[in-house]
């Protein structure tokens, strides 16, 4: 193995899965506690918390990493992420960047990559409005602060929320906890079907840096199927195996199958839409959902707390309509790394693997001033998606051959395969 | 028979299949069109319709069914031959696939009786509706499934055609020079290593190739650019020979779908579709207990492979029409195998009572659903996808299950594949034969499914070109090959059977066309 000569790093881990601890004994590393000293620490969310509180006052150590950023919930939480994205295109729009955009309906070309949404109880008056212009139109309702498919459910009527308008007048000056808040946002009745059943797209997202941010693409993200036939008719409403493509509720129908557990990898949705579409439109929704993620990410960059110590890995869940169009339901901090499959099991095994090469320098100690450029070997599944420290220097190299003044981050200029081919996906 | 007559017969047949369709109307009506041009001389009105009807899109359309003709068209028997020899020439063979004919619809029988299931039955009207509303979703309305069992399995087949024997051929002493290593011993005609090479000479090394070539790694401009520009190319002449000349290096995923259709010479219009829909209301009327075998074989097989598991619905909406569809009987006309036939209740034995069945006249064994599944990942609409299948099934692999001395029947490919693997890997053939460990038996599965479920399914596709470009399956047999020669090593070092079957239980990550590539034409 690459790892062998190296030196033998402690870790602290809160989760007991295999596909973690597996690699970490592959790798002949020693276990410790949380609170003895460690170089790498795979901590829960909560744990987080206290690490980065202020009342701790604990100071991470140059050799230390740990696998969470102090506030990843500004991605994470559906409200937030919501919140930034819409930030981040007014200040693109200010700026004039490119990427601002519209069409001629209004809508943003290269931004408009989440369905229309709202935070309730808070933007309870601007979502009726929008409501109202669509009365037929479905919506689903997500609790903010919770993952897996719990507590969503669908609606098509202003009755059906009679609660959230009530609750929003009686509370207008106590901010609501995470616990109460939902989105509702537009709900895509017009999924991209295969075989006639409702899927979506779960990547995985690995970011070692949000200032320069400096981003990663697994390319062994897969497909979660629905074991229902997909079915738009509203009666249907409360079937939630049609409508949610969540493993965790997928499994409890009765047509669950175990051998491959509803998952298709990305390779045969590419054959698939290669096959059936073309390659063109395929290539353009590959591209487009690489964008989505960038522009995400760069959504937050400036609000998260960018410690040199953090990497993290997120869990994008993407779900694709009819046209090829991709849209961003949800990231998560901690996308489950418990295994349904023998093929699950080798897939998050590999990803946690080739996370730890690219985390960790080629010497084999964690080290916060290492410039986090790993080699193209060490990256394993993973493609650089973003990287824009190369990028700004491509571009002052460009500049300085070209003498032609360009505005903004210059991330345009991955229309250029050659010149960018280091400094993202392309 | 001169050879005159013989054209002659030729002309006659094909007309025959041409006779009433819309293109024949519509090259009547543009041949009178032109013959009204009154600066036409009439010495010269013949050559002169000839050549601008083959000038325009039906002239390409009249070619391309009659290539289609020539493909499919069995090699023509002696004239002096009996009418049995058209379907196949040797007697013993003729009885081996007769026997088993029998031995299946007799397995069939006893499985009816067993459970006391009717062949066929008329659906309650409450069902039909059913039928209907699930038509999109038949996985979930699948009867109890538990008592069927596959009528046979390919290892069941296998033992059959080891036990082929022909009863002219002097075997000699069982350790004579001259006896083959392999389990097949009937003595037919295969093409020897230096024959592939010619065959498939555009597979060569020096070749670029579409599953080699068009690899992310390597800069599009080399290859990849130059190839799906002169797909378009080939796709816009919409004439069959040229894009199946294309097909040897191999179709681009993007276009694979209109390739593929245009060299089988599938076009589906709204007969097809009338058709298509003919055969479903079929389906809507009656039960039929295939229906529950293929629902068996789809529920081992795709339902539970995590490359096709997401197609199930789109396999039963195929293969239940086939199986009412009367017009897959004409293969067994150059087939060496029989439609077997039931009789209308109470008039058993009664010629003027007997139907086919099922109607295609097909059974389908353990496995059958996997002919299907990798269409799937190129044909979105049902109904595309069952007129591909139909084709292909109608021109390849119904000789994967059926006893015969064609050149491109298991029966030759299984050949093929041991005196090529003899050929070329004698130490290893050795090898496997000493320790019990026959490479056929190993080989067979991948062989009469034509490697679908075995393979990647892109690589299942990419081989499927080379099949349908070239017109034949020998490529499976070479493929086969080219397998063994690359776990070599690993045999090698085996020395029990099951630690052989071991090595090569997953081979999900092997690249087809470097494979054979390798196998045939390094030396």
């Amino acid at each position: 193995m690459a790892t062998q000569g190296q030196p033998r790093l402690k870790y602290a881990c809160d989760l007991d899965k295999s596909v973690l601890v597996n690699n970490f004994d592959r790798r002949g590393w020693i276990q410790v506690s949380p609170d003895e000293d460690w170089n790498f620490y795979w901590a829960s969310v909560q744990s987080i918390r206290n690490v980065f509180s202020v009342e701790n006052g604990y100071r991470l150590c140059d050799d230390q990493v740990i696998n969470h950023f102090p506030n990843h919930y500004e991605l994470t939480r559906k409200d937030l992420m919501v919140k930034n994205i819409k930030r981040y295109r007014k200040d693109l729009e200010r700026e004039g960047s490119p990427f601002a955009e519209k069409d001629e309906l209004g809508r943003h070309i290269h931004l408009d990559f989440f369905p229309t949404t709202f935070m309730l109880p808070a933007d309870y008056n601007l979502f009726v409005e929008e409501f109202r212009k669509n009365p037929s139109t479905t919506w689903i309702m997500k609790p903010c602060g919770k993952a897996r498919g719990i507590g969503i459910f669908l609606i098509n009527r202003l009755s059906q929320l009679k609660k959230w308008s009530r609750d929003s007048k009686t509370n207008t000056f106590t901010a609501p906890s995470a616990k109460d808040t939902y989105v509702i946002g537009k709900y895509i009745d017009n999924p991209l079907l295969i075989g006639g059943k409702k899927f979506d797209l779960r990547l995985y997202v690995l970011v070692t840096s949000f200032r320069p941010l400096k981003c990663y693409m697994l390319k062994l993200g897969f497909c979660r199927f629905c074991t229902v036939k997909y079915n738009a008719d509203v009666t249907d409403l409360d079937n939630m195996f049609v409508h949610l493509t969540n493993v965790s509720i997928q499994k409890h129908g009765a047509e669950y199958n175990a051998v491959h557990g509803g998952k298709w990898t990305v390779a045969n949705l590419r054959l698939f839409l290669e096959g059936t579409r073309g390659k063109e439109v395929t290539d353009k929704l590959f591209d487009e959902m690489n964008w989505m993620t960038v522009h995400s990410l760069k959504a937050v960059s400036n609000v998260m707390a960018n410690d040199r110590h953090c990497f993290e890995c997120y869990g994008y869940d993407i779900l694709i309509d009819d046209n090829l169009k991709p849209y961003l339901i949800e990231v998560n901090a901690s996308p489950s790394l418990t295994s349904t499959t023998s093929s699950d099991r080798i897939m998050k095994y590999n990803l946690i693997s080739d996370l730890i090469n690219i985390v960790i320098p080629p010497e084999g100690t964690p080290d916060v001033r290492w410039n986090k450029t790993p080699s193209k070997e060490a990256m394993g599944n993973f493609d650089l998606l973003y990287d824009e420290e190369l990028a700004q220097s491509d571009l002052l190299n460009q500049d300085a051959r070209s003498k032609l003044g360009m505005t903004g981050p210059g991330l345009r200029g991955a229309r250029d395969p050659k010149l960018q081919s280091k400094a993202t996906w392309k | 028979m001169s050879s005159e007559d013989q054209l002659q017969v030729l002309v006659l047949d094909i007309y025959s299949q041409i006779k009433g369709t819309p293109l024949e109307l519509e090259l009547f009506k543009q041949a009178q069109i032109i013959s009204q041009n009154p600066l036409l001389r009439s010495s010269e009105l013949k050559q002169t319709v000839i050549e601008t009807l083959s000038k325009k899109e039906h002239g390409t359309q009249l070619k391309n069914t009659v290539y289609k003709y020539l493909q499919k068209r069995p090699a023509v028997p002696h004239p002096k031959a009996g009418p049995e020899h058209l379907k196949e020439p040797l007697t013993y063979i003729r009885k081996a696939q007769s026997n088993w004919d029998k031995r299946i619809v007799k397995s069939l029988n006893s499985m009816c009786t067993e459970l006391g299931v009717p062949l066929a039955r008329k659906r309650s009207e409450k069902d039909q509706k059913e039928v209907i509303v699930h038509w999109g979703e038949l996985g979930t309305a699948a009867p109890d499934l538990s008592a069927f069992r596959p009528v046979y399995a390919p290892k069941d087949f296998l033992e059959v055609l080891v036990g082929l024997r022909n009863p002219n051929a002097h075997s000699g002493e069982p350790s004579s020079f001259s006896s083959l290593w392999g389990i097949i011993q009937v003595p037919l005609r295969i093409r020897s290593i230096m024959e592939l090479r010619l065959r498939f000479n555009e597979m060569s090394i020096n070749q670029c190739q579409t599953g080699v070539d068009d690899n992310p790694d390597i800069p599009p401009e080399l290859f990849d650019n130059d190839r799906s520009k002169l797909a378009k190319k080939v796709l816009n002449n919409k004439h069959s020979p040229l894009s199946q000349e294309f097909l040897k290096k191999g179709a681009p995923p993007g276009v694979r779908a209109e390739l593929w259709k245009q060299t089988l010479g599938v076009d589906v219009d709204q007969i097809d579709q009338l058709y298509y829909e003919q055969l479903k209301s079929y389906v809507v009327q009656h039960d039929l207990l295939v229906d529950s075998l293929i629902y068996k074989d789809v529920k081992l097989t795709a339902t539970n492979d995590d490359q096709y598991f997401v197609f199930e619905d789109y396999i039963y909406q195929v293969l239940f029409p086939f199986s009412r569809d009367t017009q897959v009987l004409d293969h067994f006309k150059h087939s060496s195998a029989n439609p077997p036939k039931s009789y209308i209740r109470g008039k058993l034995g009664v010629e003027e009572f007997a139907v086919h069945y099922p109607p295609n006249g097909v059974i389908p064994f353990h496995g059958f659903a996997m002919y299907v599944a990798p269409l799937c990942y190129i044909y979105d609409d049902p109904v595309v996808l069952y007129y591909v299948f139909r084709e292909l099934y109608m021109r390849y692999f119904f000789r994967l299950h059926q006893i015969s001395s064609h050149p491109q029947s298991i029966v030759s490919l299984c050949l093929l594949f041991e005196s090529l693997l003899q050929s070329q890997e004698p130490q290893l053939f050795l090898h496997l034969k000493t320790i019990q460990a026959q490479p056929l038996r190993i080989a067979f599965k991948w062989l009469i499914r034509a490697f679908s479920g075995y393979l990647d399914s892109e690589q299942v596709l990419l081989l499927w070109d080379r099949v349908l470009a070239y017109n034949s399956l020998e490529i499976l047999a070479v493929l086969a090959v080219a397998i063994f020669s690359f776990r070599k090593t690993n045999l090698l070092q085996v020395g029990t059977a099951s630690a052989a079957e071991g090595v090569l239980a997953d081979i999900t990550t092997l690249k087809v066309v470097p494979l054979i590539q390798l196998s045939l034409f390094s030396t």
